[in-house]
C-alpha cells in the first residue's frame, strides 16, 4: 500500500502563483484526474510532484519510500523525448538500463503498445499518435509506482486509447497510483477529481 | 552504472550522427588549420614554431563550436526531463554526456592532429607531443565547455554564447598545453612540469565541470 501525499503546495512560475495551498493523499490502486482550464496549473502540478518544478511551500512526499518523489514517478508530458535519428528500439535501450528495471523486453513492451513492427524505424518516421505510443512504452519499461500523465490520450487514436486504458488499468491493478491532467474522459474511471482554477 | 555507461555511448552517437557532429568539428579543425599557411606566408620556419599554438587554437575552437546543443536538444525534446527523474545524480548525467560528446568531438581531433601537423610542417617530436598535450587536455575544453553548454540551456540562447562565456576559462589550459611542446623544443625548464599541471586542469574541470553544469540545469528548472 502506497500513498502520496501532497500537503499546502504552492507554486510560482516567474514570480506569479499558479498554485497555493493545495493539500491531497492518494493511494495505491487510485486514479486522480485533475482537470481545469488553460493555464490553472495542471502541467505545473505534475512537474512540482515530479520535483522538475521548484515549490516555494509545501510538502510531498510517498510512502513507504525514500529518496525524492521523482524517482518513484514516470512523467508522461507533451513532449516524448525520441531522437529523431535513431531507430525506435535504440530510444528505449536507454531506460532498460536504468537502475532497478526489470529484464523487460523492449519489443514486448512495443508490442503492448501495437509497435512491435516498427522497432527498427528511426523515430524521425513515426506519426505524433506512434510517438506517444512509444512514449507509452517507456513506462512499461521500468516499473514505477507513480505515474504522472499530462493529457495523456492527446493524439492517440481510438485503439490507441483503449489500449492505453487497458494499462493504465494493470497499472493500478498492481497497486500503481497514477494523476492524470486532462480535458478529455479518461478510458478508466477516477477515483476523485481535483478541479484547478486559474489565478 | 549501466545507465552511465549507456548515457555516454548515447550521447558519442548522437554526437557522430546529427548534423553537427564530429565531422564538421574535424573539417574546421582542417580549415583553420589550413587558412594558417595562407595567412603568415611559406615561411616553413615560422611555421614550424607557431604550428603547436596554432593546432591547439583549432583545437580549442572545434571543441566548443559543437557545444552549444549538448543540453539544449535534450531540453526542448523533453528528454532532459527524464534524464532528470532517471534517478542518476544530474553531476553524473552531465559527465556522462560531455564524456561521450568528447569521445565523438574531441577524440577525433586528437586523432587527425598527426596529419594536421604535417601541414604546417612541425617535425616529429612536435607532432607527437601535440598530440599527447591534445589527448590530455581537450577533456578539460570540453567539460569546462559543459559548464557553458547548461548555463545557456538556461537562457535559451545558443550558438556563439558559449564559446564567449567558456573562451576565458580555456586560457589556461591552452597556456600549459602549448608550453609543454615548446619546452621540448627550446632549452628552459623540463616538459614534465607543465605537462602535469594540463593533466591536473582536466583532472579538476572533470569534477567541477559537473558539478557546476548540474548546478546551472537544476536552477533552469521551471
Amino acid at each position: 500500500m502506497r500513498q502520496l501525499s501532497v500537503c499546502d503546495l504552492a507554486v510560482e512560475r516567474g514570480g506569479r502563483p499558479i498554485l497555493a495551498d493545495l493539500s491531497f493523499t492518494l493511494r495505491s490502486r487510485e486514479l486522480l484526474l485533475v482537470t481545469g482550464r488553460n493555464g490553472a496549473g495542471k502541467s505545473t502540478l505534475l512537474r512540482a510532484i515530479a520535483g522538475l518544478l521548484p515549490h516555494v511551500a509545501g510538502t510531498i512526499s510517498i510512502d513507504p519510500a525514500d529518496g525524492p518523489v521523482g524517482e518513484h514517478a514516470h512523467y508522461f508530458g507533451h513532449l516524448d523525448g525520441l531522437k529523431s535519428s535513431l531507430t525506435v528500439a535504440d530510444n528505449l535501450a536507454l531506460w532498460t538500463r536504468i537502475a532497478g528495471a526489470p529484464g523487460v523486453d523492449i519489443i514486448a513492451a512495443l508490442e503492448e503498445v501495437g509497435l512491435d513492427h516498427l522497432d527498427d524505424l528511426p523515430a524521425a518516421y513515426l506519426s505524433a499518435g506512434q510517438r506517444r505510443r512509444v512514449g507509452l512504452a517507456r513506462l512499461l519499461l521500468v516499473r514505477r509506482p507513480l505515474w504522472l500523465l499530462d493529457e495523456p490520450t492527446s493524439a492517440l487514436d481510438a485503439e490507441a486509447e483503449a489500449t492505453f486504458g487497458d494499462l493504465l488499468a494493470a497499472h493500478l491493478a498492481r497497486g500503481g497510483l497514477a494523476i492524470a491532467a486532462t480535458h478529455r474522459p479518461m478510458p478508466v474511471p477516477a477515483t476523485a477529481t481535483l478541479a484547478l482554477e486559474a489565478r | 552504472m549501466g545507465f552511465f555507461l549507456a548515457l555516454i555511448g548515447r550521447t558519442a552517437r548522437l554526437s557522430l550522427g546529427a548534423g553537427g557532429g564530429a565531422f564538421t568539428g574535424l573539417v574546421f579543425f582542417l580549415s583553420v588549420v589550413s587558412v594558417v599557411p595562407f595567412g603568415v606566408g611559406p615561411d616553413m620556419p615560422l611555421l614550424a614554431r607557431i604550428g603547436p599554438a596554432m593546432l591547439w587554437i583549432a583545437a580549442l575552437l572545434a571543441t566548443l563550436l559543437g557545444l552549444d546543443r549538448l543540453f539544449q536538444d535534450d531540453r526542448d525534446d523533453g528528454t532532459l526531463d527524464q534524464l532528470i527523474l532517471s534517478g542518476l545524480p544530474l553531476e553524473l548525467v552531465v559527465l556522462a554526456k560531455a564524456t561521450g560528446h568528447w569521445l565523438a568531438t574531441g577524440l577525433p581531433l586528437v586523432i587527425g592532429t598527426p596529419v594536421f601537423g604535417l601541414i604546417l610542417g612541425l617535425d616529429g617530436t612536435a607532432i607527437g607531443l601535440v598530440t599527447l598535450t591534445l589527448l590530455l587536455g581537450t577533456p578539460a575544453l570540453t567539460f569546462i565547455g559543459a559548464i557553458g553548454a547548461a548555463l545557456i540551456t538556461a537562457l535559451r540562447r545558443g550558438g556563439l554564447l558559449v564559446a564567449v562565456l567558456v573562451l576565458p576559462f580555456t586560457i589556461p589550459v591552452l597556456i600549459f598545453g602549448v608550453s609543454t611542446v615548446s619546452a621540448a623544443t627550446t632549452d628552459g625548464p623540463s616538459i614534465a612540469t607543465p605537462l602535469l599541471i594540463l593533466v591536473a586542469l582536466s583532472l579538476a574541470s572533470a569534477v567541477i565541470g559537473p558539478i557546476a553544469g548540474a548546478a546551472a540545469i537544476r536552477a533552469a528548472l521551471d
